[in-house]
């Protein structure tokens, strides 16, 4: 046969080839389902690694507060309830965006999946932003654990609605803290992580990567977006909420 | 005596023209591979660096402990000596023994696959190994930590000057190394089987080191947490372990024996996957109650979870609680003993033969029963008061690991040595070696049972003189078992050019990574299998060779 | 094998839309209301209880609908059970010492 059609079968096979094999396939592979499939599974397993990982930080918080409640209580009604529960809806709204940010990776809207990028990572950054608010507090009142901790605050409180703890016990405020800053700051580390993959991902994004049917990288990054969502869910009822209301 | 083995003709045999070995050449192609089968090399190479580093500092502690006086080393020098061995052996050996270099190798071929899930992330876990090992020997250049492998607080937070962080942190990143190494595992098992592999098709190796990788997900992250914790103590003192601040520290040893209980079971149950393999090829039988066999490991590993505060019963724990983990302690011995029976059923009738790894297998179940055995000892709680922080706790845990799980390591290299090099390795010197370790290790650690029942505590490097006798043939024993070990690091290596041609399946077993050539080529399998037969089926074996035209080279 | 595997129960091709997110999310915000709100009212011992099941409500709905696990395999759903349990024996196991060290010596 002459070249031409040569040349044309030769393409044909290619792209033949290329719909059977996309250039996403790693060759280890039999199917693009069985990709999918497996490293989806992967991120699962990666969440359970970190659910043991925070487990410890829960278990040293759930000890202690056992052991020096009325310390954990005082050391609590210090954290800025408004802030805290802004930031707890400022990340729920930011889980919200990523999950339409992988909705509209599936239906292949390029636009809309920039946006709820975009969107997560403004949200995730006013989260930080908040954060570093609420850490300068705790440096300005003296309430970073170590040298330059002051008992102050616990054992000749301002507010009349909190009671006075004994020196030893207002020292077991700093346990509080410790876990609180040790806590929030794993946290926010695994936030800062996810915030530059969220870069990372908008740029790739915006050059197509997620939106002609491959949409895996975007759905798994969900599920680690959403896990950090859920750590913070559990931190913040249990740092910020320990005791309210008015006491006795 | 009668052998199992069947080679091709040497006159005319070569290695086949291509494979994993040769397919890419330089650095750059090691360096940067993304073939598990290169990647398990590397791993073998390493961990065999670790291994003899570990053996050299038992061997100063065996030499110290050849006379009652601390006349050789200070103490806070003994100290180093026992946490580097401990740390090195335990982190950057036994854990990834079996799983990275014969587990990464074999385990996605015995699938059908062609590789791991997870292929860079396999050579991440390679690279955070490496690490984790410069971590380590950076510790111990800059002058050593002492706390033992343990890090038991308030000792590790409080009251010592030594390289804490720096141990801690290799620690920490040996852990995510071995955290990978298992996810890769889990999702290769679950999703990459060839058709017709179901799950009580895959051999007994690949549910060992996938109920060892449930272990290593699960329970080693909660030890990376308790690390970064003891380095937060010790950088901020903020008083988490430190009982003058109303710290608990047995909170740091629940959080670390929570991970380290299971990392017992990380450690020997790929071993016992190898032993399964090797019981059944050397007996010519199928091993016997596979559903058994499969299930135990699981158990084991599930289990594994709920006894790890009978690392702690003088600690200061409650006496209900370990009442508790007494009697779960006795349950989980219970699938251990389930695998050693199946393996003894396997046995009898078998046309059994001795080539080296059988002589392995053979030391496993002994040693292993025994060291498990004392671990059921020492399990219930009148014992352990007696017998606990002693020298009957250092045999038991050498039994299981050294008795058991080195065994079972040197087991697997010989017996899958000839598929991975393509080589055979000299069978007179390697049933040698065989015998001089068994023997070797039989005297450095059964005298250990009995200086620990008449009281002669660990940790320390100065005895009462009556304990001496036992201590001299302990290390007696030691230096035998240093030549054990060293042997197989000579002929193995010689062999590596003049050992005889291997052919894809010298032992004539069963199992997927046989009947491809050795060593296999890069993408394992020219066309994915379809598994019809179940495991350890030697009729279909037969009816296979029977038909089959072997070419080699 | 003739019974159904983990394998066999593939995630149905299911795609979760804006209507479910946003439900989701108003749930969420409310649930995050309510935990505020109760923290002021003295409820004594129930105090914690009550908040951690309001922080259990909210995952549940995250894992679910935001993570999709409701329309994944059994495998997946496995896997998260597997981590919650073995989370759970930490946390139980270890406060049973502390708990019953208070009950004196037998």
């Amino acid at each position: 046969m002459d070249s031409q059609t040569v040349a044309i079968r030769q393409q044909a096979e290619i792209e033949h080839h290329e719909h059977e094999h996309p250039p996403y396939l790693r060759h280890h592979f039999e199917t693009v389902e069985q990709q999918k499939e497996a490293v989806s599974f992967g991120m699962w397993l990666f969440l359970l690694t970190e659910i043991m990982f925070f487990g410890g930080l829960f278990m040293a918080y759930l000890l202690y507060r056992n052991w020096y409640y009325d310390a954990f209580v005082s050391a609590s009604n210090t954290l800025g309830i408004g802030l805290g529960t802004t930031n707890t809806a400022v990340l729920i709204l930011s889980s919200f965006t990523m999950a339409m940010g992988v909705y509209c990776a599936e239906m292949r809207n390029k636009r809309g999946l920039l946006i709820s990028l975009s969107a997560t990572i403004l949200l995730g950054l006013v989260f930080l932003g908040i954060k570093t608010i609420e850490y300068h507090e705790k440096y300005t009142e003296h309430h970073i654990p170590g040298a330059s901790f002051s008992i102050e605050d616990f054992t000749h409180p301002t507010d009349k609605r909190d009671v006075a703890l004994a020196p030893d016990m207002a020292q077991h405020a700093q346990i509080f803290f410790f876990l609180y800053f040790a806590m929030t700051g794993m946290h926010a580390l695994h936030m800062i992580i996810g915030i530059s993959i969220l870069f990372a991902l908008l740029y790739k994004a915006s050059k197509d990567a997620y939106t002609k049917g491959h949409t895996s990288t975007i759905d798994n990054f969900g599920l680690y977006w959403h896990f950090v969502d859920i750590v913070w869910i559990f931190l913040f009822p249990l740092l910020y909420l320990i005791s309210r209301h008015p006491l006795h | 005596m009668s052998t199992i083995v069947r080679l091709p003709n040497q006159q005319d045999a070569t290695l086949p023209k291509r494979s994993y070995l040769n397919s890419e050449y330089g650095l750059k192609s090691w360096l940067l591979t993304g073939d598990h089968k290169r990647i398990a090399i590397l791993y073998l190479i390493s961990i065999t660096f670790f291994f003899f580093l570990g053996g050299a500092f038992a061997g100063l502690i065996r030499l110290e402990l050849l006379t009652p006086m601390p006349d050789l080393v200070a103490s806070d020098t003994y100290n180093k000596l026992f946490t580097m061995h401990g740390i090195i052996m335990v982190f950057l050996f036994l854990v990834p023994s079996v799983p990275a270099t014969i587990g990464n190798f074999v385990l996605p071929i015995m699938l059908g696959a062609r590789d791991l899930a997870f292929p860079k992330i396999n050579l991440l876990s390679w690279y955070l190994y490496i690490v984790a090992g410069i971590f380590t020997v950076s510790a111990l250049v800059l002058g050593g930590v002492d706390t033992g492998w343990t890090f038991t607080t308030p000792l590790s937070t409080h009251y010592l000057n030594t390289h804490v962080i720096t141990a801690a942190m290799g620690v920490f990143i040996a852990g995510f190394s071995s955290i990978f190494t298992g996810l890769n595992f889990i999702v290769t098992t679950h999703r990459m089987r060839a058709p017709g592999m179901t799950w009580f098709r895959i051999p007994l190796f690949v549910w060992s080191h996938y109920a060892a990788s449930i272990l290593m997900v699960l329970g080693t992250p909660v030890l990376a947490i308790t690390l970064v914790l003891v380095a937060l103590e010790r950088l901020f003192g903020i008083g988490v372990f430190d009982p003058s601040k109303g710290g608990d520290p047995l909170l740091f040893q629940h959080l670390f024996w929570f991970y380290s209980h299971p990392a017992v079971y990380i450690m020997i149950l790929p071993g016992m996957g190898v032993i399964s393999e090797v019981i059944s090829t050397f007996s010519r039988k199928r091993v016997f109650g596979y559903t058994a066999v499969a299930f135990s490991s699981v158990a084991i590993a599930v289990f594994g979870f709920f006894v790890w505060a009978h690392h702690m019963f003088i600690m200061g724990v409650s006496n209900y609680s370990a009442l508790v983990f007494s009697l779960l302690t006795m349950l989980v011995a219970v699938p251990s003993a389930i695998k050693i029976f199946n393996w003894a059923a396997t046995l009898y009738k078998g046309s059994i033969t001795f080539e080296t790894p059988m002589l392995y297998a053979f030391g496993f179940m002994g040693l292993f029963t025994i060291g498990g055995l004392t671990g059921v000892f020492l399990g219930s709680l009148g014992m352990d008061i007696h017998l606990t922080e002693t020298y009957f706790i250092v045999a038991h845990f050498h039994f299981v690991m050294v008795g058991g799980m080195l065994m079972a390591y040197l087991a697997g290299v010989h017996f899958w040595w000839p598929k991975i090099t393509g080589r055979m390795y000299p069978e007179g010197l390697s049933k040698l070696a065989a015998v001089v370790t068994f023997i070797g290790f039989i005297l450095t650690f059964f005298p250990q049972f009995i200086l620990g029942y008449l009281g002669m505590p660990r940790r320390y490097h100065a005895y009462p003189p009556e304990f001496q006798v036992l201590n001299v043939l302990s290390t007696a024993g030691a230096t035998v078992l240093g030549i054990g070990y060293l042997l197989p690091m000579i002929y193995m290596t010689w062999s590596l050019k003049y050992g005889a041609i291997a052919g894809s399946n010298p032992w004539q077993a069963t199992g997927l990574e046989w009947q491809i050539q050795s060593p296999p080529p890069t993408e394992n399998f020219l066309e994915i299998p379809v598994v019809d037969h179940e495991a350890y089926d030697y009729e279909w074996l037969a009816n296979k060779t029977q038909h089959e035209v072997t070419t080699v080279g | 094998m003739s019974h159904p595997t983990l394998e066999d129960a593939h995630a149905e091709p299911h795609i979760v839309g804006p209507k479910i997110y946003g439900l989701i999310l108003l749930a969420l915000l409310c649930l995050t209301a309510l935990t505020t709100g109760i923290a002021f009212v003295n409820l004594g011992v129930f105090s914690p209880i009550v908040a951690l099941a309001i922080a259990t409500i909210k995952m549940v709905l995250v894992i679910l609908f935001f993570m999709h696990v409701k329309y994944s395999s059994r495998l997946v759903k496995l896997t998260v059970g597997a981590g919650f349990f073995t989370f759970l024996v930490l946390i139980t196991m270890t406060l049973s010492d502390y708990i019953s060290r208070a009950w004196g010596l037998w």
